[in-house]
């Protein structure tokens, strides 16, 4: 299979070369591959229990791999936003105190925490956020130090329709202002067919691998989100505006 | 002030102020059952200390190493629950120096001493042991301190930060192995897990952030010491028992009073 090309000279961030992953005597990930190019959008989908939190954690390194390799550009620096963090209350957090845990020195990136709303969050203790503020405040911590590739394990969780919209436009427009890339785990259908410039689908090895609207055909993408997709005639159009949450556009400035 | 008092006093303080600041972690890291394993297992190196003639404390030390590392290789097989291969280790860790205590026949020990403490009994040598424990336990854990709660909190993100996970949970066993060491004179060795789980937990009430909470258990931990050992001198108590009544007295409190996030 073959990548159709962004741009010849972009820098390939993430490479996994057939890597593997076996736990407990069971294959969990077989022989994937896989590339993340400078600002680039790449999803990936898959049933439970495919290996896709898995292929997150090998490609960072979080997790041994029983055979392949992953090569990571020299400037690649990982922001990471994990499935889930179960905070503690018998640790004293504050959200502020989190966030400079991943870089002390580090100042707060405080455009980006107005923009999603984490600001006023700055003093609350960590294990009384709500599911939606808990990604807020992850997906702040993984920009503090400042990198150019965003893994994020479904990040929309537990927030509702109006918040994962606004998620999915923060990471589009990360890409588009910051050039930051992205590898995540979504299985929101507008942006993985929107949004995305690659879509890889998991089960334990790449079933199928390529543009939104190439693997929305395939027999796998079509079983994954039912009648959904094929009902879907998908238009795609240029935004020169931004939408609010509620659909009201919003002046560019 | 008569000068056993003044020596009980001081290994009193100085395990107690090792121990509140290390015990948040395990209290945060729900390693009190990790405390048992080791502490438990300490009555084996005082065993081994009285029969080599070893310095105590060193072999205290190196056995509870020795242990912290069998754990944790335990710890990596994820067919049995931790609380579980803990709870059976820290009995039979338990058990195992009983046994070679009876075994070693000849040799004088103040069995008593070692499982629920005898501070009353310690030596200018011992506070002095206890001391550079305390300062070595307390330097390395603000040396570290910002890379220990990153993991604490989740062992990925830490990681991907530059926090070397593997070393943190090593040093983690070492200080807890050093702690133990030290506060088997003092508390024995069943009561070790005590003094770092109850200041931390009569802490946290009072705290909204980890260093605050750190600082309180320590001073908790220190005030129990005198105010325990005065106890047992006046109404002729157990000292160790006595310094550990008190600090649950603390949690108590606590439990009424804090009402922080």
């Amino acid at each position: 299979m073959t990548q159709p090309a962004l741009a010849d000279s972009a820098v390939t961030l993430l490479t996994a070369q057939a890597i593997s992953v076996v736990r407990g005597g069971d294959g969990v990930l077989r022989e994937v591959d896989l590339a993340v190019r400078e600002q680039e959008i790449v999803t990936i989908i898959g049933p439970n229990g495919a290996g896709k939190s898995t292929l997150l954690a090998a490609l960072m390194g979080l997790t041994p791999l029983a055979g392949g390799r992953v090569i990571r550009h020299p400037r690649l620096v990982v922001g990471y936003v994990p499935q889930r963090l179960r905070m503690d209350p018998v640790l004293p957090l504050t959200v502020a105190r989190f966030i400079h845990l991943s870089a002390p020195r580090a100042s707060l990136p405080l455009a980006w925490m107005g923009r999603l709303g984490c600001d006023r969050l700055l003093e609350r203790p960590m294990h009384g956020l709500s599911g939606g503020e808990m990604q807020r405040v992850l997906l702040t911590r993984a920009l503090i130090r400042r990198p150019n590739l965003l893994v994020l394990d479904e990040p929309a969780q537990g927030m509702d329709m109006a918040g994962e919209q606004e998620l999915y436009g923060f990471i589009e427009q990360l890409r588009r202002e910051e050039g930051m890339a992205a590898l995540l785990v979504s299985h929101n259908l507008h942006f993985v067919m929107a949004g995305a410039d690659h879509v890889i689908c998991l089960n334990r090895h790449v079933c199928c691998f390529g543009s939104p609207v190439a693997v929305s055909t395939t027999p796998e993408f079509q079983q994954l989100f039912g009648s959904k997709a094929t009902g879907l005639g998908y238009y795609q159009h240029h935004h020169d505006h931004r939408h609010t949450p509620l659909g009201v556009v919003r002046e560019t400035p | 002030m008569e000068s056993f008092l003044l020596r009980a006093l001081l290994s009193g303080m100085g395990v107690a102020l090792a121990a509140g600041p290390l015990g948040v972690f395990v209290v945060w890291r729900r390693m009190a059952y990790f405390g048992d394993a080791l502490s438990h297992s300490a009555l084996l190196g005082v065993v081994l200390g009285v029969v080599t003639g070893l310095n105590m404390n060193l072999a205290i030390a190196g056995v509870c190493v020795l242990v912290a590392a069998f754990v944790t290789w335990l710890h990596s097989r994820p067919e049995l629950p931790t609380d579980a291969v803990l709870g059976i280790f820290s009995h039979a860790a338990l058990s195992l120096g009983l046994i070679a205590a009876s075994l070693a026949s000849g040799v004088r020990m103040d069995l008593m001493g070692y499982l629920f403490g005898d501070v009353l009994a310690s030596s200018w040598e011992d506070v002095v042991w206890i001391f550079l424990g305390a300062a070595l336990v307390l330097t390395l854990l603000v040396w570290y301190w910002n890379d220990l709660v990153n993991i604490t909190v989740h062992e990925g993100l830490a990681s991907l930060d530059g926090v070397s996970v593997g070393k943190m949970r090593v040093l983690f066993m070492l200080l807890t192995a050093l702690v133990t060491a030290a506060a088997i004179k003092v508390v024995g060795a069943l009561l070790i897990t005590a003094m770092l789980i109850i200041p931390a937990a009569a802490a946290r009430p009072f705290s909204s952030t980890p260093e605050g909470m750190a600082i309180r258990a320590a001073l908790i931990g220190t005030f129990s010491a005198p105010l325990g050992l005065f106890a047992s001198y006046h109404w002729d108590l157990p000292s160790g028992p006595a310094i550990v009544l008190v600090a649950c007295v603390f949690f108590l409190f606590s439990l009424g009073v804090g009402k922080r996030g």
